[in-house]
């Protein structure tokens, strides 16, 4: 295997121990000559390479400048300028609106929010100004240089507003894309391609894996394709579906499942709008069988957009009804975090049902 | 009296002077504020019984030492004075902020006023726009009344902070509108079959149908598109604004809202933007008393937008927004200052909702019409530089008969020609959600198209498929 993803422990996810993903041939190839990096220095390289290739990027944000709260932005003021990274005062709608000006005027504004927690006050910005941008003036006007990337997702002590992983909201919005890594070179790569593309961006970042997940990284300007997603482990018996930090848990689930005789192929979704419905459908008609993962609370989360989608295309396909392990329907609570997550046994135990349905 | 301490010997006399009477119990050493950086005033304080008018039961006055008064702290910002007395600013001052007016009601110059000169060309230009946005406003309202159009919102009794806030920017400059500021547009030069193409929603509709009637927008005039969300283009004027700077155009951007935008969040957020980032950006604020029914007192209780801007950091000026030459000498020199001094600039412009807020509204189910015609009337601001620039000799009854009526008879021609054109095509219902139509639209067009030719009837047929 090319690339090994290896976990350190991280407090009290210990159980969640170093664990290589299957690769493809994409991710081979980007593999090449790459160096053992985590995931914020994999996307604080993806800034470096933004701003260095592109005098009209900008990166911006609350604590932004000194390198970020999750370090993500070090070094960028010092080699690029502070009138080309910047702190913004503590204010989410005026960070995006003020990207989406930036973005107006053919830059690319590459904002940064501190938690997706904290995003809500951009929410009228992001859905009513950004999204509409270019189909409401007729395409006399875009911010398709707008890429907004936000830490998302549990981080083992993050409570209510550290935790939160509100991708569902942004894939009812039209105009966006929502993309989120599992991987430093995911991350790298993908970041890259948001930047990049002509169309405003939201960019969940991992948080739990800033510092946890370490891959070898190619140190190169290198993009991943938007939009199309990832099938990194093959298998005949059950498609998994997931996007993010979950990728991880969905891994160690198809490794139990394994031990058990039970063939589960894994799919990273890796863009959620617009998403790859092609390559999901492919999978279920192989396997018969589908479950979806997701950290966000079960009802409305995304996952439900997949089942229903894949229920409509793959009906007569399906020998079981589609699974989803996700998120309950609590506000992200503290010390229940456990008991609120998506883990690898609930996953397990999915598989097992599904399977023997 | 420790006078040789003092910074300001006879601000400080004043003062001491004034301590009596305003103190309350407070001690600049007190365990809850940091220590003073001047420290050489010792234990110089004691309590003693305040036995001034005013005092409430239980207060104390100390008897302070004058060396006290010009204790400085460093504070991030700069230095603040430690005072011993306790004095809240007042919510507002007894004066409300003045306003800035060259023209008097009857276009007379107001003697000593100092205005920026407008050449005979520029001045006919700006009162024959006026005249043209008056026009426009009369025949859109009526064929929003016959049916012709879904929707329409005037600007009456805003065409001169309209034409007059057009004419002292340049075409570089960049404009982020509301909606009520056609004549930003019309003095750039969109065509009366522009904006008649756009209220039709029309192939020929740069906006391609997809947006109510009045969401204007046109890159090639750099007037960014209207979006119905109040205030929201507030901080996008400052992002952009700051791209000006960086790119070192000698341009600014201008972006307008009403009173009831300044109690949006965007609002706030975008003035202290554009403060910190110091961008080079015209706030313009039309106050003219309404958001749809509710009046300024109910909206906010600061003296208008003008003191906020001045809360932000931000250079601002209240000025008549009935007089044209007020609002073009205000924007002009508030363009000067933004793009020389790279510093956001606020203007805030008294004026009068003469209209409903739209054709959806009654105005006068929540405003008096006395007041309504008032303002139409009396402080009309057409009609006030009409004065000026008949009295300059630039313009008489005939032209003014023959520029209403061309324009009236181009606007209905644009009228019919617009109405006649074809609507745009199904395909643009999918085109520019993003820059290429990904796969599930096109499956939803393929869908919608099979659903058409079963149900035809169902759908309009001036929609070409």
């Amino acid at each position: 295997m090319a690339t090994t993803m290896a976990l350190r422990s991280f407090g009290r996810r210990t159980s969640i121990a170093a664990r290589g993903f299957s690769s493809s041939c994409e991710t081979e190839k980007a593999a090449k000559d790459g160096k053992p990096i985590n995931l914020f220095s994999a996307i604080n390289q993806a800034l470096h390479i933004a701003l260095d290739t592109d005098p009209r990027a900008y990166v911006f944000g609350e604590d932004v400048r000194f390198g970020g709260v999750f370090r993500c932005t070090t070094g960028l003021a010092d080699r690029f300028g502070r009138s080309r990274v910047f702190n913004t005062p503590l204010c989410e709608q005026g960070i995006v609106g003020f990207a989406i000006g930036l973005a107006a005027m053919g830059n690319r504004a590459i904002a940064e929010i501190q938690f997706a927690d904290y995003i809500y006050p951009a929410f009228d910005q992001i859905v009513n100004e950004a999204a509409k941008f270019r189909y409401r003036s007729g395409n006399e006007f875009n911010c398709g240089g707008l890429t907004i990337r936000t830490p998302y997702g549990a981080v083992g002590h993050g409570g209510h507003y550290h935790s939160q992983s509100p991708e569902s909201f942004f894939c009812h919005v039209p105009g966006l894309k929502v993309v989120i890594p599992r991987s430093p070179q995911q991350a790298k790569g993908l970041l890259l391609s948001c930047i990049r593309d002509p169309n405003p961006s939201i960019f969940f970042e991992p948080k739990w894996l800033y510092r946890l997940a370490v891959e070898e990284v190619p140190e190169h300007d290198y993009m991943l394709p938007l939009s199309e997603a990832e099938v990194i482990r093959q298998g005949s018996d059950i498609t998994l579906v997931g996007w993010g930090a979950q990728l991880s848990v969905l891994e160690q689930a198809c490794v139990e499942a394994a031990k058990e005789g039970i063939s589960c192929e894994l799919i990273d979704l890796r863009t959620l709008i617009p998403w790859d419905k092609e390559t999901v459908e492919a999978s279920v008609r192989k396997t018969g069988k589908l479950l979806i993962s997701h950290e966000a609370p079960v009802t409305g989360g995304f996952g439900a957009e997949i089942s229903a989608s894949i229920a409509e295309s793959c009906f007569l396909r399906l020998e079981a009804p589609v699974a989803r392990i996700c998120g309950l329907d609590t506000p992200f609570p503290l010390v229940y975090e456990q008991f609120y997550m998506p883990t690898k046994n609930k996953i397990l135990d999915a598989i097992k049902a599904t399977v023997n349905y | 009296m420790a006078v040789r301490l003092m910074r300001s010997p006879t601000l400080a006399w004043r003062k001491m002077a004034s301590l009596a009477a305003f103190g309350r119990s407070l001690c600049p050493t007190s365990p809850r504020f940091p220590a003073p950086a001047c420290g050489n005033h010792g234990s110089l304080l004691r309590p003693v019984r305040h036995l001034g008018s005013g005092e409430a039961a239980g207060e104390r006055v100390l008897q302070v030492d004058n060396r006290c008064s010009d204790q400085v702290l460093d504070f991030p910002g700069g230095k603040v004075m430690f005072v011993p007395e306790m004095r809240f600013l007042p919510g507002s001052p007894n004066e409300r902020i003045n306003c800035y007016r060259v023209l008097d009601d009857n276009g007379q110059t107001i003697s000593g006023s100092r205005f920026q000169e407008v050449s005979k060309e520029v001045a006919i230009k700006m009162y024959s726009d006026m005249v043209t946005l008056q026009v426009m406003d009369t025949i859109f309202y009526e064929a929003q009344r016959q049916g012709r159009i879904s929707f329409y919102l005037t600007s009456n009794g805003e065409e001169a902070i309209n034409v007059a806030s057009a004419a002292a920017l340049t075409m570089d400059d960049i404009v982020f509108p509301q909606y009520r500021e056609p004549g930003v547009l019309l003095w750039r030069g969109f065509t009366l079959q522009e904006f008649a193409n756009q209220c039709f929603g029309n192939m020929l509709d740069y906006g391609k149908g997809r947006q109510m009637p009045i969401h204007y927008g046109s890159s090639r005039l750099n007037y960014f598109t209207v979006s119905s969300p109040i205030a929201t283009q507030i901080p996008h004027a400052v992002g952009a604004a700051y791209s000006l700077k960086t790119d070192g155009k000698n341009a600014c951007t201008i972006t307008y809202f009403g009173d009831g935008g300044t109690s949006e969040g965007d609002f706030h957020a975008a003035l202290n933007f554009a403060a910190v980032m110091e961008s080079p950006v015209i706030f313009f604020c039309r106050n003219n008393g309404w958001a749809i029914s509710t009046p300024t007192e109910e909206q906010f209780r600061s003296d208008g937008a003008v003191v906020r801007g001045q809360a932000y950091g931000i250079h601002s000026i209240r000025v008549d927004g009935n007089d044209a030459l007020a609002v073009y000498s205000a924007v002009h020199a508030a363009r000067e200052m933004a793009v020389h001094d790279c510093r956001p600039v606020l203007v805030e412009a008294l004026t009068y909702r003469v209209g409903h807020h739209s054709t959806s509204d009654d105005s006068t189910k929540y405003r008096s019409i006395d007041e309504i015609e008032h303002w139409k009337t009396a402080r009309d601001p057409v009609s006030r530089f009409r004065k000026w620039v008949e009295g300059n000799g630039w313009w008489s009854e005939a032209a003014e008969v023959e520029h209403r009526s061309s324009t009236r008879k181009e606007l209905l021609r644009a009228i019919q020609v617009a109405e006649r054109a074809e609507k745009p095509p199904l395909s643009e219902l999918f085109t520019d959600v993003y820059d290429q139509v990904p796969a599930n639209l096109q499956e939803q067009e393929k869908s919608l198209r099979e659903t058409i030719k079963k149900h035809r009837n169902d759908y309009p047929s001036d929609v070409p498929v």
